[in-house]
């Protein structure tokens, strides 16, 4: 059992800080008296993954039957599942959804069940290559299956692949993938890397299209969500309740099967980074200086090959199957014992280090749009209660944010960053002047269907990911950043952290309050 | 009188050509181009009056024959040695300021009756530009009988003289010239969707007539390389301001077109290079509509282009050569109303010519449009 989080006090004898920068590390110097809030250490796996799946596909939560007595000859039944956006960084083989996938296959095989499709649950991510397909559901899955036409994309913009379920009683439109919804039976394998995950969310959003997304992947949402990932002050989770109680009751039959991961996040190699800095012995140190100095020398091309082909050695810590609210009720309390740590008050300044990957960009490039999302969408979100970083106050990310884009899968990112960027970076102007163009542009509809690229619409979602923060903070800094993509970002450039605590400092005044929020491995904290 | 003066002379040509080729500007070292002790031109026929120019600016067009870019095509059409120059603001002996039209047409050669192009008023596709009482010369500034602007006195026949109202500058009149061929090109256009490559002087002037004389549909998209010609596009009426490799991207978003390799589905209506060069104009193939036109208002020379899209897509690809008279007067107005008297944001005395020509060359680099020489001094005028 790994010791739970905690916050630390600085003072004159603590070390200083590892900030992740990108596809590299920064030591800083924190003033002192400021908190690090530190993730809790890696909860125990369970022994016997396969076993644990098995029994709760048996067990099911709620007032669902048992998987093996809803499978039988003759069904169709579909098999939908969280895509390459999760984990982070991706799992070492096997892949969870693999474990699922094989026990539930292996249930539907002794039924008799032929007619069997898979899933991956995109919403409007980018299609899976190949590759990423095996790393998520094993090469005995894919080659079963790919072949035969019967491992699918959600495609979202399909007109003959999507129904219309109807209308909430908020006025929002269910639109799901069809062979989901005309299953007799969808199962939906999730895994749970933060409390968002899951729950309704998963059919009612990875496999709905931009005419039922719009209604709860807006501006409005996210700044009404305090935070995304409090499912009791989440207008994001309402919406998503509303739909998948909807979907329930226009007769689609979910068995919903949701995992948690423990967060051993790095491999060996990068031990260090799930230590806390003062614990480090010296082959750690010897490890953190060795792999600085080669990163610095590493043309950034490579560093980021280096970096996207870690393997996460995560360890499942529960798994959990059958009605959703039930299913996603004890898996959120999964994810709050690894993840939660206690937070006394706000701080006026709030640091944190950003690493090389965000959901968005695996085995890609993470653009300056994605670093915004993953600062102010994310990691600033990573709270219960209320922000880690006081209303007005200064928020303080380290990442290189170059102005680079990848061609294939960001396209319209591209065309976000230069056209709308340099115009506006308001959240509620960009949604209304521009997000309906992009939306309905047939060149990236095109671009999403048949390549590997984000549906027109993406990157507007991620800035308004981070519409919550921007209405909070009173200002934010980016550390070590190429300075004219972050002045595009509408954020201020800083060379060193001192720098920029000093000119946070303008804003929040003198002898401000410091919070660093020490992650990943990911953090939930509990701000009382 | 002292002139810059453009002697034929190949060996001269020839360096030009090469010094031009590896830095802009230079072939005003090497080149045909001297200033020089010469007679003030005299052109004793009915009607031809003495003009001393006040202001004349360096073009385009006068860039490119002094770095030898300028397409061989012209030489039947010039003659030499002549004093280049022909956006003029200058004045009359009675002390009054006029601005020079410098298209050299039939009136002003005397040849009655007028060939059926000046007939009917489009007097820049003049048919005898190589006949007449003068020597050949399409327009003041490449004839050498008429002298130009880069001297201290010219020639001009009463049917190129305009006067100059009280109220605009000298800066103001010597962009009239410049702005009558943005007018010539703005009225081609009518309310097509419009993109502009390039914001030079021509393309800015372009961007400020299409805006006030065409009515475009969408977005009126255009190219600008320097921060300066940025914010200048702009401010003259550009909706959308990109940089030179971006306008693809650019004007897909705007026309919502698909893609195939590197050329657009849809595209502009009507697409106005402003730059003349090959890669201007293989842009403009890749971004303008099938069926719509490209309009050539910046000199090209030679070029090698791919025209299979131009065939396969049906596109009119059409030059658009100085203006006619009445675009002449309307390029006042426009002058007065975009406020294109701030444009000049150069001037030089004739005996610096080498450094004028060198920061006409790299304007924009500079922050530069419009640079121009100034004879206004006395010192000047005693030259």
């Amino acid at each position: 059992m790994g010791r739970p989080g905690f916050v630390l006090e600085v003072d004159r004898s603590t070390p200083p800080t590892l900030f992740h920068h990108g596809e590299g590390f920064r030591l800083e110097k924190l003033p002192v008296g400021a908190r690090v809030v530190y993730p809790a250490e890696p909860l125990d796996a369970i022994a016997d993954p396969d076993e644990a799946i098995r029994q709760a596909l048996h067990n099911p939560l709620g007032d669902s039957q048992p998987l093996p007595s809803l499978l039988r000859g003759g069904m169709k039944l579909t098999i939908a599942f969280d895509d390459v956006s999760l984990p982070l960084p991706p799992m070492k083989r096997p892949d969870v959804r693999q474990r699922v996938v094989e026990a539930v296959l292996e249930m539907a095989a002794g039924a008799g069940v032929d007619d069997v499709v898979l899933i991956a649950a995109l919403a409007l991510h980018r299609r899976m290559t190949e590759s990423e397909l095996r790393q998520a559901l094993g090469d005995r899955v894919y080659d079963a299956f790919e072949p035969h036409g019967m491992l699918l994309q959600h495609d979202a913009e399909d007109p003959d692949g999507m129904l219309h379920l109807g209308v909430t009683d908020q006025g929002e439109d269910v639109e799901i993938n069809k062979r989901a919804a005309t299953s007799d039976l969808l199962v939906y394998v999730n895994v749970n890397l933060v409390a968002m995950d899951g729950g309704h969310k998963s059919v009612a959003t990875g496999l709905a299209s931009y005419r039922s997304l719009r209604h709860h992947h807006n501006v409005q949402t996210m700044q009404q969500s305090r935070s995304f990932m409090d499912q009791h002050r989440s207008e994001l989770h309402s919406s998503n309740w509303r739909m998948g109680r909807l979907i329930a009751a226009s007769g689609v039959n979910v068995f919903q099967i949701e995992t948690t991961l423990n967060n051993n996040t790095f491999p060996p190699a990068f031990d260090f980074l799930q230590k806390r800095e003062w614990e480090w012995s010296f082959r750690d140190r010897a490890a953190f200086t060795a792999s600085s100095k080669a990163l610095q020398r590493t043309p950034p091309r490579i560093a980021r090959q280096i970096f996207q082909g870690q393997r996460a050695p995560y360890g499942l810590t529960s798994v959990q199957a059958g009605e959703v609210e039930a299913v996603h009720a004890q898996t959120t309390e999964h994810v709050y014992e690894q993840q939660l740590v206690s937070v006394a008050g706000q701080a006026d300044i709030l640091t944190m280090g950003l690493p090389y990957i965000c959901p968005y960009n695996v085995n890609s490039i993470m653009n300056p749009i994605l670093v915004m999302c993953l600062g102010l969408g994310y990691f600033f979100n990573l709270y219960r209660g209320k922000p880690l970083v006081r209303a007005g106050g200064v928020l303080i990310m380290s990442h290189p944010t170059p102005w680079e884009f990848h061609p294939v899968h960001h396209p319209s990112y591209i065309d976000f960053f230069e056209q709308v960027l340099a115009e506006t970076t308001d959240p509620a102007e960009i949604e209304a002047k521009y997000e309906e163009s992009f939306a309905t542009d047939p060149w990236y509809i095109h671009l999403y269907r048949t390549t590997h690229a984000y549906h027109g619409v993406h990157p507007f979602y991620m800035w308004y990911w981070g519409a919550h923060a921007l209405q909070h903070l009173g200002g934010v800094i980016v550390v070590g950043g190429d300075t004219r993509s972050v002045r595009r970002l509408g954020f201020k450039p800083a060379t060193t952290l001192r720098d920029a605590l000093e000119m946070a400092e303008d804003v929040v005044g003198r002898d401000p309050s410091v919070t660093h929020l020490h992650s990943p491995p990911i953090l939930l904290a509990d701000v009382t | 009188m002292k002139a810059l003066v453009f002697e034929r002379s190949l060996p001269r040509f020839a360096a030009a050509r090469v010094a031009g080729s590896l830095l802009a500007g230079s072939g005003a070292r090497v080149g045909p181009l001297s200033l020089a002790d010469v007679d003030e031109p005299r052109v004793d026929e009915p009607g031809w009056v003495r003009v001393r120019p006040r202001l004349a600016g360096i073009c385009g067009s006068d860039l490119a024959t002094i770095d030898g870019r300028s397409s061989r095509y012209f030489e039947p059409i010039v003659s030499f040695p002549f004093v280049p120059g022909h956006e003029i603001v200058g004045e009359l002996d009675d002390g009054s300021r006029v601005v020079v039209v410098p298209v050299l047409r039939c009136a002003a050669r005397g040849i009655e009756p007028m060939c059926d192009m000046c007939a009917a008023g489009r007097v820049n596709l003049c048919e005898r530009v190589a006949f007449g009482h003068i020597e050949p010369g399409l327009q003041t500034g490449f004839c050498a009988d008429t002298g130009g602007g880069w001297g201290i006195s010219l020639m001009a026949h009463e049917s190129q003289l305009r006067p100059v109202p009280d109220d605009m500058s000298d800066e103001g009149a010597v962009m009239v010239e410049p702005a009558a061929c943005a007018v010539h090109a703005a009225r081609q256009i009518g309310v097509d969707d419009v993109a502009v490559i390039g914001s030079g002087t021509l393309g800015l002037l372009t961007i400020a007539a299409v805006r006030r004389i065409a009515q475009p549909r969408g977005p009126l998209i255009a190219t600008a390389k320097h921060p300066e010609q940025r914010r200048l596009a702009r401010e003259l009426g550009a909706d959308v301001v990109v940089a030179p490799d971006a306008l693809e991207r650019a004007v897909r978003s705007s026309t919502r077109s698909l893609q195939y390799g590197s050329q657009l589905s849809c595209g502009i209506g009507t697409v106005v290079d402003c730059v003349g060069r090959e890669q201007s104009l293989a842009q403009a193939l890749r971004v303008v509509a099938p069926g719509g036109t490209i309009l050539l208002v910046g000199m090209p020379g030679p070029v090698a282009v791919d025209l299979t899209g131009l065939w396969h897509r049906e596109v009119a690809l059409r030059g658009c050569y100085a203006y006619d008279d009445s675009d002449f007067d309307a390029a006042f107005d426009l002058v007065q109303e975009a406020g294109l008297d701030r444009l000049v944001t150069a001037t030089y005395p004739i005996d610096r010519y080498r450094d004028a020509i060198d920061h006409a060359a790299h304007a924009g680099g500079r922050g530069a449009v419009k640079v121009a020489f100034d004879l206004r001094s006395e010192r000047e005028r005693r030259r």
